[in-house]
């Protein structure tokens, strides 16, 4: 399956392609420990319009399922997993917090 | 109020009086309170002595989300000024690592408000530790 992720372009004909297609694309940061063992600080994903975060990260995942301990920030607060996300949303993924 | 993630060393003491000199003479004669708490790094942890420690965040949402607990503090317990000022990247046993003030009328509304600052940033404010051990470096798993 050829998958096409145009989420560096930002223009008119792609806005339109994407709407008429309906999908969005979805920037993902990941920190930390997750970051190491994933590979990469950052990721872009498209998606079909009403993509939740879980689907986010069954795409960067490669299929793996979400372990309990991650946490979850859309637009810099924090989210669960079923909350939907928006193109051009920020979705981060990173272990609990060790702040202090 | 004032929050702040420092990639340098501070001196806590320091930073508390020069926010009071600077930011808080409007409040003079109004607080009868101020609690202050700051955290430091240790050279020992869980049973391995850590030589240095990388303190990783999360540019943007750190920064909002110690705003907004400080703002939940304050209508929660009426305060007067607040400074938090909390650092990243590489320290060493010693340095300070995390500096909060509250400022209020009483005491009451200072030592819990600033407790609860403290709790909530060491919950849930986007920040990670990497220990560098003897032997190797690990992350910290979770906080105390």
């Amino acid at each position: 399956m050829l998958h096409l992720s145009y989420c560096e372009q930002s223009n008119d004909a792609w806005d339109k392609y994407s709407v008429a297609v309906k999908t969005i694309d979805v920037q993902v940061r990941f920190f930390a420990s997750l970051r190491e063992r994933l590979g990469r600080a950052e990721d872009c994903v498209t998606l079909p319009r009403g993509a939740t975060v879980a689907q986010v990260w069954d795409q960067v995942s490669g299929g793996e399922p979400l372990p309990d301990n991650v946490l979850i920030a859309v637009n810099m607060e924090y989210a669960q997993s079923e909350q939907p996300v928006q193109g051009e949303d920020e979705v981060a993924f990173f272990p609990p917090v060790t702040g202090g | 109020m004032h929050v702040e993630i420092v990639s340098r060393g501070f001196d806590p003491w320091q930073e508390l009086r020069s926010y009071q000199d600077r930011s808080l003479p409007a409040q003079q004669g109004k607080y009868g309170a101020t609690a202050v708490f700051v955290g430091t790094m240790r050279d020992f942890n869980v049973n391995d002595q850590v030589l240095l420690m990388t303190l990783e965040h999360y540019p943007g949402m750190t920064e909002k989300y110690l705003t907004e607990i400080y703002h939940k503090a304050a209508q929660r317990w009426k305060l007067l000024d607040g400074l938090i000022l909390h650092r990243v990247g590489e320290l060493r046993p010693n340095d300070p690592i995390v500096l909060v003030a509250v400022w209020s009328a009483h005491r009451s509304e200072a030592f819990e408000a600033c407790r609860f600052l403290m709790e909530e940033l060491k919950s849930h404010a986007p920040f990670w530790k990497k220990e560098q051990l003897k032997n190797g470096t690990r992350w910290v798993e979770k906080n105390n």
